[in-house]
């Protein structure tokens, strides 16, 4: 199980960034990620696999108004 | 996530040169035009962004003056919005409304206003009392007008006095004349009077861009919602377009001023007009920012392919896009009207930018619609946009989702002088009311306002501009329509009061703030009303999580209105702030803030004006006008805690079908934020107690932004907050306060 923003999200093996992205349908492209307090950057969301149990910060910037 | 691709092979073939003329009966216009007063001046640039005088012209004695611009005024106004908020305070007394001939209207660009080097800094602030509130307005507007009125010598125009015939108010920055002219026979709507102006006054082709005219439309003469028209010549597509002074009415009362346009033909602009302080950092800030730009928008907005129209998608994602009247927050035809849709409408061959320099370059045109319905039927025209909040509020608010038909409201809107804003939500709130029988065929006289019947929806819009039948009710906006279904007995006053989105008298714009307690304070606790340009905190405090505690919250409502109010008062955009931001924004602290683009702002006052400050300077400089404008909603009447009340739409679900929409949600909420059990009770029991809990919510923020504000409970700034900010200078402000402390 993992802790996304604050909320519970199912955990599977050699889940990614991406796949939580999808799993959470944050679809906004400006995004500051941290994965246990480390930034994961935009070029890595694809490849950073993430562990069970972690506590993952999807920052979305303002932007809108 | 999924990042759009532009594709150039799906933009639609359509000639962005050809659309109907008007221009077959200028001379004719022209040669109806009067004198009425003329007199000589002496032109002038800025001196590190002003010019230091400010004109005053009376439209009904015609008097022309120049007053001088003093320290003081920069001093704690700094310009724009602040000018305006000055010089509307001096002009009215607490008795004075909005069509009173003392009440003001107040054009200013702001010390930074003008510059070419940077993104966004063509705007002007446009500052009344409104027909809508009965407080101060400020509407932040692009376009030719505020940076040219600069360039020709003035820091801001102030237009007071009510004058018996149509005129123009002419100003040549290039002669050195003022000319006030009577106008009997020039046209209405925006669209047309626009283009007839610019080449009546432009001396030759080369003369047009330097031209740029206010003006409204017929709407504005019969309706409290009226927008003012700020144009600008496009010279790619050979054609006069248009960004918008749009809420509060401020349109409704340029035209019960019976002004017809304000025309000015400025010099032709060059890129050290402001005469900065220092140009060499405005230049390297400019250069950097613009290779932001271009090696980051593909990947990020693509704010210069899409405009603001690529949020449609992303609020439907998040529950966020307005549907029904503010019921629901996505819906499945969203992709007719969203970004993927609006890449391959609009014209994308040129660069659209709305001021000089602006490489974010937004401004989106629709080229090549024929109209439909209405006046201009079988017309070619092209439409501004449309932009998110036109896409979400004439859209999907209304439930419409047939893109033709959206442009043709957008292109009415914006030539009858409508808010395409205070439009969508009013025409929302009155299909909902259609839908619970609140209102019925013969109460609208024959309209079938169902959602989604854009051809009904087009025909209020029309009766709004021809001052007849339902469309005149309509044009009252959603305060005055509550007011009056409830006077007529048509329905619950709850229900009535619960479902119209206005605070202060102004509709809400559109964004959902339902689920986000930051926002419901981001819109109601404003000084304006629910307008999104103070603080849009949904990501932080929804998605994000960023704002657990009433405090988080609070300290959020102090920041961000305070920061976005300074673009106001300077002549920025919001949008180059945080619609790109640089490649290692993530590794900054407080990157929601971005925090380089925040220098960069700091950056460009002190090399335009001189003036070194700080972020924490900047903060205090907004937190003076703020604060000023605070005390004078409360001089005229307002301003107080009572005022800053919420429609419940906007703080949770109304109706059965709203909380069953998101049932698994609010029943979660009763479970682990109320400590309650829902389970046996009926949906209206839930409902009862979300708005116990919702209702004590807003409550307990209102007090803690107060407090984060420096102001009572009751929402008046204390004594010792005005000395902080060295307001008690004003004797007049001291005195307003005292009386409520």
């Amino acid at each position: 199980m993992l802790l996304v923003n604050e909320e519970p999200l199912d955990w599977h093996e050699g889940m990614t960034v991406r796949d939580v992205l999808k799993a959470r349908n944050y679809r906004f492209p400006m995004l500051v990620i941290h994965v246990n307090d480390a930034l994961v950057k935009k070029l890595d969301y694809d490849t950073t696999t993430i562990p069970d149990g972690a506590v993952v910060k999807v920052i979305h910037l303002i932007s809108g108004g | 996530m999924s990042q759009l691709v532009f594709d150039p092979s799906k933009v639609m073939s359509i000639d962005h040169t050809k659309r109907t003329e008007y221009l077959d009966g200028l001379e004719a216009i022209r040669a109806a035009h009067k004198v009425l007063k003329e007199i000589a001046y002496t032109p002038s640039l800025p001196d590190k962004g002003y010019t230091n005088r400010s004109l005053y012209v009376n439209v009904d004695t015609l008097e022309i003056k120049e007053k001088p611009v003093t320290q003081q005024m920069k001093d704690v106004f700094i310009g724009g919005r602040g000018f305006g908020l000055y010089h509307l305070w001096n002009a009215v007394k607490p008795t004075t409304r909005w069509n009173d001939p003392e009440n003001e209207i107040i054009i200013s660009p702001g010390p930074v206003s003008g510059m070419t080097q940077y993104a966004g800094t063509g705007k002007s602030l446009v500052v009344s009392l409104s027909p809508q509130t009965d407080i101060p307005i400020d509407s932040n507007v692009g376009g030719f007008y505020g940076p040219l009125l600069k360039f020709s010598g003035f820091d801001a125009l102030e237009l007071q006095g009510k004058s018996e015939k149509d005129i123009i108010l002419f100003i040549d920055g290039q002669k050195g004349i003022i000319r006030i002219e009577e106008a009997p026979t020039d046209p209405v709507d925006s669209h047309v009077l626009a283009e007839i102006l610019t080449h009546m006054y432009a001396e030759n082709e080369a003369d047009l861009p330097n031209i740029s005219v206010v003006s409204t439309g017929a709407a504005a003469e019969h309706s409290l919602i009226g927008m003012l028209n700020f144009s600008f010549y496009d010279r790619r597509r050979k054609c006069v377009r248009f960004k918008q002074a749009g809420r509060g009415g401020i349109g409704t009362v340029f035209r019960n001023k019976r002004i017809r346009a304000l025309v000015i033909r400025g010099p032709k602009v060059a890129g050290d007009m402001n005469h900065p302080a220092d140009p060499e950092t405005i230049a390297k800030t400019g250069i950097k920012y613009h290779k932001e730009i271009r090696e980051n928008d593909p990947h990020q907005c693509m704010m210069r392919r899409n405009g603001t129209a690529h949020i449609v998608e992303i609020m439907d994602a998040y529950d966020l896009l307005p549907v029904h009247n503010f019921q629901f927050g996505s819906h499945p035809d969203v992709h007719k009207i969203d970004s993927s849709y609006w890449q391959q409408r609009c014209t994308q061959v040129t660069v659209d930018g709305c001021w000089y320099g602006c490489s974010m370059a937004c401004a989106k045109g629709a080229d090549g619609l024929t109209v439909q319905t209405g006046p201009y039927k079988g017309h070619l025209v092209s439409v501004d946009g449309p932009e998110y909040e036109n896409a979400a509020g004439l859209g999907s608010n209304c439930g419409v989702f047939d893109p033709d038909y959206l442009l043709e409201l957008n292109f009415y809107c914006d030539t009858y002088g409508i808010c395409t804003i205070t439009y969508g939500t009013l025409t929302a709130f009155v299909m909902e009311c259609y839908q619970r029988g609140i209102l019925n065929r013969e109460r609208t006289g024959g309209l079938e306002m169902t959602w989604g019947n854009a051809k009904d929806d087009l025909e209020m819009m029309h009766q709004m501009a021809r001052g007849e039948g339902f469309g005149k009710i309509a044009g009252m906006g959603v305060k005055k329509m509550k007011e009056y279904f409830i006077q007529q007995g048509w329905g619950d006053a709850q229900l009535i009061n619960d479902i119209g989105m206005e605070n202060k008298g102004l509709e809400y714009s559109q964004y959902m703030s339902k689920e986000s307690l930051a926002q419901q304070g981001g819109y109601a606790l404003t000084n304006k009303g629910p307008q999104h340009d103070e603080a849009w905190l949904i990501f932080m405090d929804m998605v994000n999580k960023q704002l657990p505690t009433f405090e988080d919250k609070a300290e959020a409502l102090y920041y961000f209105p305070l920061f976005r109010t300074w673009f106001g008062l300077n002549g920025f955009c919001k949008l180059p702030w945080n619609d790109v931001v640089p490649a290692n924004n993530s590794e900054q602290p407080e990157a929601h803030k971005v925090p380089e683009h925040v220098q960069n702002y700091v950056d460009l006052f002190s090399a335009t004006t001189g003036i070194k400050i700080s972020k924490e300077d900047l903060i205090m400089q907004s937190a003076k006008v703020y604060n000023f404008q605070r005390v004078f909603n409360i001089r005229m009447g307002k301003g107080l805690r009572l005022h800053d009340a919420a429609p419940y739409r906007s703080l949770g679900p109304v109706t059965k079908e709203e909380y069953e929409s998101r049932a698994e949600r609010y029943d979660q909420q009763i479970i682990t934020e109320m400590g309650l059990d829902p389970a046996g009770n009926t949906t209206e029991e839930k409902m009862a107690m979300h708005r116990q809990w919702r209702t004590g919510r807003f409550s307990q923020l209102m007090d803690a932004v107060y407090t984060r504000r420096g102001w009572t409970l009751d929402g008046v700034p204390t004594l010792a907050r005005l000395q902080e900010l060295g307001l008690d200078a004003f004797p007049e402000v001291v005195e307003v306060v005292k009386q409520h402390l």
